[in-house]
C-alpha cells in the first residue's frame, strides 16, 4: 500500500468545514495513511475561476500540484470534490503541449503533471478497502440508519472522475455498512444541493436541498452522510432557513463520512468535531449508545 | 411557444464556441436528455437542450444573454447523460466566459459573487469566507443577509475574522496579473 500522500485541504476545510479536516486527518493517521500537507497551498479557484478563464482556473490549481511535485509526492488527496475537480482539470490540461507551456509561464515552480489526484473517499475505499476498515472497527455504528449523499461531481462525469458509478455510487454505502450502520436505499444520492449558489441565489439552494432532506426523512434516516463541504453547508447550516422557507420541520444531522469512520474506530464525538454542526447529532449519538449497550 | 425568427446565422459564433469548448456542437440531435436531468432547469429561461440548438443556429445574443448559462451549477449531469458524448457542462462554461467577454452577463449578482470570491483569493491566496460574505452582501446593499447563520458558526473555530495571507501570495497575484494582461483587460 502506498501510504504517503500529499494532502490538499482546501479553503472550506479551514473554515466552515473544519470538522471535515479534523476528522480526515485523525482517521487517515489511524488507518496508516500519511497525509503531508501541500506546503503553503493556495485556493484551487473552484467554480468562480472557470467562469472567467480556463487558464486562470488551471493555473490556480496547478500551483498546488507543482508544489506537491516538488515535495516528491505522487498522489494528491483532496477531501473536497470541488477542489478535486480543479486539480484533475489542471492535470488534464498539462497533458496538452501548448497548455503545458501556457501553464508553466504562469507558475513559479515547474509543473510536469506526473502525479495523480484522488478524493479521500477514493483512497479509503480503494487503497485501504472496506475489509481492512471493518477490521479496525471498535464500536460498530449499531442502530444508526444512515443515508449517503454523494452530490453531483464526486463521480461525474465518469471519464474525469474514474471512480465509482456516476448514477448509483456505492463507495460510501459500503463503507458505512462496514462500520456496522444500517444503510437504506437512497434514491437522491446524486441529486444537486444547489452548490455554490447559497449567497447569490439562496432560494435555489433552499428548494433543491429541501428535496434531499425530504427524501432522507422519507426513508427513515437518522442522519445524512456526505463527502462534500458545500453539500454539508447547504443541508446543515441552511437547514433552519429551509424550514422557514418551505414550512418544514427537518432536524436531520448532516455528517462527514470521515466523522463516522472515526466514531466507529473509537474516537470520541468531540475528537471528531461532532459538536460543530448547526443541527446537533445528540439524539443520534444517544440512540447509538443505547443500542450498543443493549 | 415562442417562434424564433432566426434571421442571421452567426457562423463565427458557432465556430468560437466549438473551438473554445473543444466540443462538436453539431453532434447534438436534440434528444432532450440534458434538460430532463438538469436539476436547475426549473429556474432556467431557456432549457439547456435549447441552448444547444440556439448555438447550432448561431443565435449569439440570445444564448449569451440567457440567464440559464449563469444558473447552471456545473453539476455535470448533462455531460454524463448525453448520448452523443457532448460535454454540455463544458459548453455552458464556455458560454459564461464568452458572455463576460462580450459584456452580455444577465445574472449580475452571480457574476459579482464569483468576482468577490476571486478578489479574496487574489488578496490572500485563499478564500477568506467571512470577508467574501461581508463584501458581497455590502455590495448588493444587504449587509445583514444570512446574519442568522453567524450564531451557528460562532465558537466552533469556523469563522476567522482576520485573513491570513499565504507566504507565496505574490505567486498567486502574479497568476492573476499575467492572465489579466493576456486577456487584454
Ligand atoms: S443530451 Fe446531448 S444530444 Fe441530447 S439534447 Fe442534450 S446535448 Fe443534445
Ligand atoms: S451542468 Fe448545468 S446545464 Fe448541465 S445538468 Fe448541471 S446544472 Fe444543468
Amino acid at each position: 500500500m502506498a501510504d504517503r500522500y500529499a494532502y490538499y485541504p482546501g479553503c472550506s476545510l479551514q473554515g466552515t468545514a473544519v470538522e471535515y479536516d479534523i476528522s480526515s486527518r485523525a482517521v487517515a493517521r489511524a488507518l496508516g495513511i500519511e497525509l503531508i500537507e501541500v506546503e503553503d497551498w493556495s485556493c484551487c479557484g473552484s467554480t468562480p475561476a472557470h467562469t472567467v478563464d480556463q487558464l486562470l482556473y488551471g493555473a490556480l490549481a496547478a500551483r498546488n500540484l507543482a508544489i506537491a511535485e516538488a515535495m516528491g509526492l505522487a498522489t494528491v488527496v483532496a477531501p473536497c470534490p470541488s477542489c478535486l475537480v480543479a486539480l484533475k482539470n489542471a492535470l488534464a490540461m498539462v497533458q496538452e503541449d501548448e497548455r503545458r507551456k501556457e501553464l508553466n509561464e504562469l507558475l513559479e515552480l515547474p509543473f510536469k503533471g506526473e502525479l495523480q489526484a484522488k478524493s479521500l473517499l477514493q483512497v479509503i475505499f480503494e487503497d485501504v478497502g472496506v475489509e481492512v476498515l471493518a477490521q479496525k472497527v471498535k464500536k460498530p455504528l449499531k442502530g444508526m440508519r444512515l443515508v449517503p449523499y454523494y452530490g453531483c461531481i464526486l463521480t461525474r462525469p465518469p471519464k474525469r472522475a474514474q471512480f465509482d458509478d456516476p448514477e448509483n455510487p456505492i463507495s460510501m454505502d459500503r463503507i458505512l455498512e462496514a462500520l456496522g450502520a444500517e444503510v437504506p436505499d437512497f434514491p437522491f444520492k446524486t441529486e444537486c444541493c444547489g452548490a455554490a449558489f447559497g449567497l447569490p441565489k439562496r432560494e435555489l439552494v433552499l428548494t433543491l436541498s429541501a428535496k434531499v432532506l425530504e427524501m432522507a426523512q422519507e426513508v427513515g434516516a437518522d442522519a445524512i452522510v456526505v463527502a462534500c463541504p458545500l453539500c454539508q453547508q447547504n443541508l446543515d447550516l441552511r437547514q433552519g432557513q429551509i424550514n422557514s422557507h418551505c414550512g418544514t420541520y427537518f432536524e436531520l444531522p448532516v455528517l462527514y463520512f470521515t466523522q463516522l469512520i472515526g466514531l466507529a474506530m473509537g474516537f470520541s464525538p468531540n475528537e471528531m468535531g461532532m459538536d460543530k454542526h448547526a443541527v446537533k447529532a445528540d439524539r443520534l449519538l444517544e440512540k447509538w449508545q443505547e443500542e450498543s449497550r443493549g | 411557444m415562442e417562434i424564433l425568427d432566426i434571421g442571421f446565422i452567426d457562423k463565427d459564433f458557432i465556430k468560437a464556441v466549438e473551438q473554445e469548448s473543444g466540443q462538436e456542437i453539431s453532434r447534438c440531435y436534440q434528444c432532450g436528455n440534458c434538460t430532463a436531468g438538469c436539476p436547475l432547469s426549473f429556474s432556467y429561461d431557456i432549457p439547456v437542450h435549447q441552448i444547444m440548438r440556439l448555438i447550432q443556429v448561431g443565435q449569439k445574443e440570445k444564448v449569451l444573454r440567457s440567464h440559464a448559462i449563469w444558473l447552471c451549477a456545473t453539476c455535470e449531469t448533462c455531460t454524463t447523460r448525453c448520448p452523443c458524448e457532448v460535454d454540455v457542462a463544458r459548453v455552458m462554461d464556455t458560454l459564461r466566459i464568452m458572455a463576460r467577454r462580450e459584456g452580455m452577463v444577465s445574472e449580475r449578482g452571480i457574476r459579482r459573487f464569483y468576482d468577490a470570491f476571486l478578489e479574496s483569493v487574489k488578496r490572500h491566496g485563499r478564500l477568506f469566507e467571512v470577508g467574501l460574505l461581508l463584501r458581497y452582501n455590502l455590495q448588493r446593499g444587504r449587509p445583514f443577509a444570512d446574519a442568522d447563520l453567524a450564531p451557528k458558526l460562532l465558537g466552533k473555530g469556523k469563522l476567522h475574522f482576520l485573513p491570513d495571507d499565504i507566504k507565496g501570495i505574490d505567486a498567486v497575484r502574479g497568476i492573476f496579473e499575467r492572465i489579466t494582461k493576456k486577456m487584454g483587460l
